[in-house]
């Protein structure tokens, strides 16, 4: 706490600061670093999509439509994008199912039984998800727990490691709390006084669910599905260490640029491909909230 | 109260297998860290605490292990420190473009963090900041000063500000009434900032995993090369004990002002 006294102003100061003077001084320090490691690295990355590589990490300053007409023609790129999109529209979509339950009972859970569940909830939000990946990796190998039981029962064991399914399985969890707590944060709206009257009036359960529940959580869920897709989409540690080299994706092939081959122009451009695809969620997200009104 | 709010037998049997499903990697790696096999296999052949030795035995675990936890500790007092006076500019302050910059400065979190760590890589590999311990810490304030002025910007303006104006009435200076009254009342809002900025960086390893090398790692970097090349137990006893520590965090953070408050609102 001993720097904020040099940021805030002096009290014996006889004359009296103005909110803008202060305001300035004081969040000097944050938008400093909002600046260089924020607004900074990304026109930077921007600029570096329309540069030339050099072999070894260069890159030459001289603007060129390379990456992104290389991009744009390549059928392996081509098809990086469509499975990401893909297979992340997929995971959203299961992680909703299997989040959907566990909100709108934690909705209607009360007291200290809730709170010990929502506890569970976050805990593994706050698990790395190196540990996390690297707990599904132990469930799903071939001679696992979960191979072992289906060949217990006699049926053929698929392999779960290094392949989708995996990736699949395990991001899906992964993912899961996010969802549970925008469903919630979104389910404010559901009153159960309103199921009541449904019920009360004759609905069978699932009427009252299609018709009630489900059109008063609606927004809860275009929430939480843009969450989902957005963090499936720039997911890269658990396609990274349960695809075993063999799953593609677009968080995966920037890093692999980066770091690998080192081909800096390439993965800036891909970067910027992910903030397009953020772009058209987002844009799908407010579409949907649009007619929800 | 009707029968139809009694949860059914059927949704309470789901429930509990989707909560399965969710804790089941987080509540195997305790068993598993007490495997005696030589390799990844649930459940293991006999019990042991080998591991725990190896992994005590393990001196570039243990050195990336402090890494990790100075570079948390560093980062966290750094945010805190640069967001409560920023947190109390955007509550107690009104000028044009405040929406504006406190939508700039919680911008960061929007980014995917694979992005962000290419767009960090590329400017700090210019600066000379890659593999360095201040780069380090500058890339991990770029992402935790969004959460601890969100959280504190949230607490600030929940606050009542009548023990302040009567502070001030009663003739206290501004920095008077700062410390004295904003900063204390502040309090279970910056333990909360606190727990979250430490847990943050310590646990932060897609932007890290760009900006570290040879020189210098942390402990999920290390965790996270560990598992790519292979994968034995001694990873189970680590996660077991960062899954402890994370547990530790949390409860100072309930006994602080409550978990759900924290994350939910």
């Amino acid at each position: 706490m001993s720097a904020v006294p040099t940021t805030t102003p002096v009290p014996a100061a006889p004359r009296q600061w103005r909110d803008g003077e202060l305001a300035v001084l004081l969040l000097l320090p944050i938008a400093l670093i909002n600046a260089i490691g924020f607004i900074l690295p990304v026109l930077n990355l921007a600029r570096y999509s329309f540069n030339k590589s050099r072999v070894g990490g260069g890159i030459e300053a001289v603007f060129t439509w390379e990456n992104w007409a290389g991009l744009l023609s390549d059928p392996f790129y081509l098809e990086l994008v469509f499975n990401s999109v893909w297979i992340s529209l997929a995971i959203t979509l299961t992680t909703l199912v299997v989040s959907y339950p566990i909100a709108l009972y934690l909705h209607r859970a009360s007291g200290a039984w809730r709170t010990f569940l929502t506890v569970l909830v976050i805990s593994p939000l706050l698990t790395s998800a190196v540990v996390r990946t690297y707990g599904w990796i132990a469930i799903l190998v071939d001679d696992g727990p979960v191979v072992g039981a289906i060949k217990a029962l006699g049926l053929p064991a698929p392999s779960l490691m290094f392949n989708i399914k995996g990736v699949f399985i395990g991001l899906t969890e992964i993912l899961m709390p996010y969802m549970i707590l925008a469903l919630m944060a979104g389910f404010g709206r559901l009153d159960p006084r309103v199921e009541e009257a449904a019920r009360t009036l004759g609905a069978t359960p699932s009427r009252t669910f299609m018709k009630v529940i489900l059109p008063l959580t609606l927004p809860g869920i275009a929430l939480g599905c843009l969450l989902c897709f957005v963090l499936a989409v720039s997911s890269f540690i658990t396609p990274k260490l349960m695809g075993g080299g063999r799953v593609f994706l677009l968080a995966t092939e920037i890093y692999d640029q980066a770091i690998v081959t080192l081909n800096w122009p390439l993965a800036s451009t891909l970067s910027i491909l992910v903030l397009i695809v953020f772009g058209a969620a987002l844009w799908a997200y407010s579409a949907v909230l649009r007619r929800l009104d | 109260m009707m029968e139809i709010h009694k949860t059914s037998w059927p949704m309470r049997i789901l429930v509990f297998l989707l909560f399965v499903y969710l804790l089941a990697p987080v509540i195997l790696v305790f068993p598993l860290s007490f495997s005696g096999d030589q390799v990844l296999r649930f459940p293991p052949s006999f019990w042991s605490t080998r591991w725990y030795s190896a992994l005590f035995a393990n001196s570039q675990m243990l050195q990336a292990f402090w890494t990790s936890l100075s570079l948390a500790a560093i980062v966290t007092a750094l945010s805190i420190v640069i967001a409560v006076p920023a947190a109390w500019v955007m509550t107690r302050l009104t000028f044009a473009g405040r929406d504006l910059l406190f939508n700039l400065f919680t911008a960061p979190l929007l980014l995917p963090t694979i992005v962000l760590g290419l767009a960090i890589l590329i400017v700090f590999a210019s600066f000379g900041l890659l593999a360095t311990m201040h780069g380090l810490v500058f890339a991990h304030l770029v992402v935790t000063l969004p959460y601890a002025l969100r959280v504190l910007a949230v607490s600030l303006s929940t606050q009542d500000r009548a023990c302040e104006e009567a502070a001030r009435t009663l003739g206290a200076k501004p920095l008077t009434v700062f410390f004295r009254v904003t900063v204390p009342m502040l309090t279970p809002g910056i333990v909360a900032a606190a727990a979250l900025c430490f847990l943050v960086s310590f646990d932060e390893v897609v932007i890290t995993l760009f900006l570290t090398g040879p020189r210098i790692s942390t402990l999920p970097v290390e965790l996270y090369n560990y598992v790519y090349n292979q994968a034995d137990p001694l990873v189970a006893a680590a996660s077991a004990l960062l899954i402890l520590l994370t547990l530790a965090v949390i409860m100072i953070v309930e006994r602080a002002m409550g978990l759900g408050k924290a994350f939910v609102k």
